[in-house]
Parts: structure tokens; C-alpha cells; sequence
């Protein structure tokens, strides 16, 4: 059998975390979808595969144009792996202090970026690049990965039925954070069909102004998610940045997975709904790798080195 | 002397939606308190216990006051003092 490299995208493996449970009911098990198996390394591989596929159906995306987003990286890196697999050019806007690794992996992946004044955040590069497309309409396919319904849709076709497989319809609980909501807004609508008593919960950070990457904070964004729904949660749990470096690190050094940062966050989440049960199987997403992540300082606490107690 | 602080967007709602606003100030850790002082409800986003949060990012100039001489660092007239996000955001 011959395997190309799209083959590699989704199908990734269920994780049972087994050290950082020891406190849980017996009848509760925590698990995270480890995302980073995915070609281009993330979660991100799924709805960038899914929006450009669905642009070349509907003829919006032809052979000669450039694939343009807003990213902060991760959507970025799955569509300059796309695109470079499938012959498309890429051009991503993102703020100026999107990290330096990012950064230089979309250059090794030979796509085109527009740095936007870092102050202005995500909002800038969004509108940045809307308005690059809108001036050569011609000229680029823009996903939209906000507005596009490929985007939860990919998680519906495929990152939910892998979970419901892989816990033989065991799930009772899905946690996730929103940043596009993609994730989000995808899986658990296909989890409910399949089992109405899911409980869906949203991971959002405490602040507006936060280190979780990836993740949006909904109740102050100038720029809602058109395919986020509000009503779809069942809940939503706020996460401290200070609690998800400290979930990274807890990952790493008891669990051997090093994550990033929202996958630390998500696992944050999701053992605090974990310990509230009595019974119940918690599935969350492991976004990433940490390797996105190693310049950050957050790294360097000490806690919890095994022998460091002296 | 005043010194101007650039808010990123994420805080401005805390800070009377102003994208700049400019205090007296001698060193960043005064110029901080002056802020929070003035917006309150900033305070719970940049300080946690008395200190700046870890992730919050603050430059002089183009320098991040880490590498500086942290709060302590002085300030001169006519400099500008920015809190920077602390990622990017969105995915």
C-alpha cells in the first residue's frame, strides 16, 4: 500500500493519561487526542485539508492561486504543508510576535507572511489579510477558517468518530478550547448526534489578555467566530495561563508528553470536570507539540523535576 | 514627566478604551501602579499578588524590561512604554 503524505492527516492516536488521574474515581478516565501525529503537526492539519479541498470542489480554489489566511501559526503551518504538497503558494498575515519557531517553519515551508503590528493582536492580521483578498479577488482562495463551515466540518467527519471508535461510544464528556471554534463546534455536534447526553464543555481563557496560543477569548473579541455558537456549550471553564504552564510542565515531566500550551489548558479543563465524577470517560484535544513552544520561559520552573526535592 | 503607555486591544476596555494614555513616572513598576490606579479594573489582568503576571510583556522602547532592569527599570522623558500581547491569538 502506498501511503502519500495527506494520507498522515487525522487518524491520530487516543491517549489514556494515566499519572496525572491517580486521584480520579476509579470509574473515571481521562483521555487526549494527540493531535501532533498529524502531518503538519497539529490539530490544524484536519480543517485546513477540509477548507481547501472544499475550495477546489466549489472552483473557488484553482491550480495558479495563492492559499491566503489570518494564523498565528498552527492553521498557518497546515496550510503551507498543504500547500505545498498539493502546488499552491501560501501567503498568511499574522501579528509580529507570533513565536520565533513559527515564524521560521512557515519560512522552511516557503510561504509568504504579512507581519502585522503586534500591539493590534489577532483583529489586525485578520483584517489584513481580508483586505489583501478583496483587492485581487482573482488572485487568492481565503479559507476564512472563521467563517467556514469546512472548518467544523472536518471535526464532524472525522476527529469525532475517531473519538467514538476509539472509546467504543464511551465518551461522556468532550472538552475543548475555542479559538475558532472549529474544534469545538464540529466534534461535539457529531458526539451529541451520536450520544444526546454528551456533555460538551468550552475552555476559555481567564482574561482577555492571556498566553494560551490558539485560543480566543469570545466574550470580548471584536471578531466572533461566524461558526461559533454560543449556545453550544454546555459549559464553559476558564483557564489561568499561570494553570496551564503549570499543566505543561506537570505533562511533561509525570506523564512524558510534551504538549503545548492550549493542550495543556484543554487537560487543565478537563481533569477539573474529571474530578466532579463519579463515573465518566473525559476526552480533551492535545492541540500540539511542545517543540512550537520550547523558547518559552514558562519551561524553566523547576517543579516537579523527579530528584529535584532536596 | 509623562510617560506614554500603549494598552493593547485585548486591555483597552479596561483602560477607558484608549489605545494610549500618559502618566508621571519614574520607573515602569511606578508607571504600572499609576495605571491600575487610574483603571482598577486593569488590575486583576497585569498583576497577580502585587507582581506582573508572568506572561505580561512590557517594553521600553524596543526593549522588553526583562532584559532591562524588570519594574525597576527608569524612565526618561519622552519614552514610551508598551504592553505587548502575550501571543498572538487565534489559530
Amino acid at each position: 500500500m502506498r501511503t502519500t503524505p495527506l494520507d498522515l492527516i487525522g487518524n491520530t492516536p487516543l491517549l489514556r493519561l494515566t499519572r496525572l488521574t491517580t486521584g480520579l474515581a476509579p470509574g473515571v478516565e481521562v483521555y487526549g487526542k494527540a493531535e501532533w501525529y498529524n502531518l503538519g503537526g497539529s490539530v490544524k492539519d484536519r480543517p485546513a485539508l477540509w477548507m481547501v479541498r472544499d475550495g477546489e470542489r466549489r472552483g473557488a480554489l484553482r491550480p495558479g492561486m495563492r492559499i491566503a489566511d489570518a494564523t498565528s501559526g498552527n492553521t498557518g503551518i497546515a496550510y503551507a504543508t498543504l500547500g505545498a504538497a498539493l502546488g499552491y503558494g501560501v501567503t498568511l498575515a499574522l501579528p509580529a510576535n507570533a513565536s520565533p519557531e513559527r515564524i521560521r517553519t512557515l519560512r522552511a515551508l516557503g510561504a509568504e507572511l504579512i507581519l502585522t503590528e503586534a500591539s493590534e493582536g489577532m483583529d489586525l492580521a485578520i483584517t489584513t489579510i481580508r483586505e489583501l483578498v478583496a483587492g485581487q479577488p482573482e488572485r487568492f482562495f481565503y479559507p476564512d477558517q472563521y467563517s467556514n463551515p469546512a472548518n467544523p466540518q472536518a471535526h464532524y467527519e472525522t476527529t469525532a468518530p475517531e473519538i467514538w471508535a476509539q472509546t467504543n461510544g464511551r465518551i461522556t464528556h468532550f472538552v475543548a478550547a475555542l479559538g475558532t471554534s472549529g474544534t469545538f463546534m464540529g466534534t461535539s455536534r457529531r458526539l451529541r448526534e451520536l450520544n444526546p447526553q454528551l456533555q460538551a464543555l468550552a475552555v476559555q481563557p481567564d482574561s482577555p489578555y492571556h498566553a494560551l496560543e490558539g485560543v480566543k477569548h469570545m466574550a470580548s473579541t471584536r471578531l466572533v467566530p461566524d461558526i461559533y455558537n454560543p449556545a453550544a456549550p454546555d459549559a464553559v471553564i476558564e483557564v489561568r495561563s499561570e494553570e496551564a504552564f503549570a499543566m505543561a510542565r506537570r505533562l511533561a515531566r509525570r506523564e512524558g508528553l510534551l504538549v503545548g500550551i492550549s493542550a495543556a489548558a484543554n487537560v487543565a479543563a478537563a481533569l477539573r470536570v474529571a474530578r466532579e465524577l463519579e463515573r465518566g470517560v473525559v476526552v480533551t484535544i492535545l492541540c500540539d507539540s511542545a517543540n512550537r513552544y520550547l523558547s518559552e520561559r514558562f519551561w524553566e520552573d523547576s517543579d516537579l523535576i523527579e530528584g529535584a526535592g532536596i | 514627566m509623562a510617560i506614554t503607555i500603549t494598552i493593547p486591544t485585548a486591555l483597552r476596555q479596561y483602560a477607558g478604551n484608549n489605545a494610549t494614555v500618559a502618566f508621571e513616572a519614574e520607573t515602569v513598576g511606578a508607571l504600572l501602579q499609576r495605571l491600575v490606579e487610574h483603571y482598577p479594573n486593569l488590575g486583576k489582568h497585569i498583576f497577580d499578588g502585587g507582581k506582573l503576571r508572568s506572561f505580561v510583556n512590557v517594553y521600553v522602547g524596543d526593549e522588553d524590561i526583562r532584559y532591562l532592569q524588570g519594574e525597576a527599570t527608569p524612565l526618561k522623558d519622552g519614552e514610551t512604554v508598551s504592553i505587548i500581547p502575550a501571543i498572538a491569538g487565534g489559530r
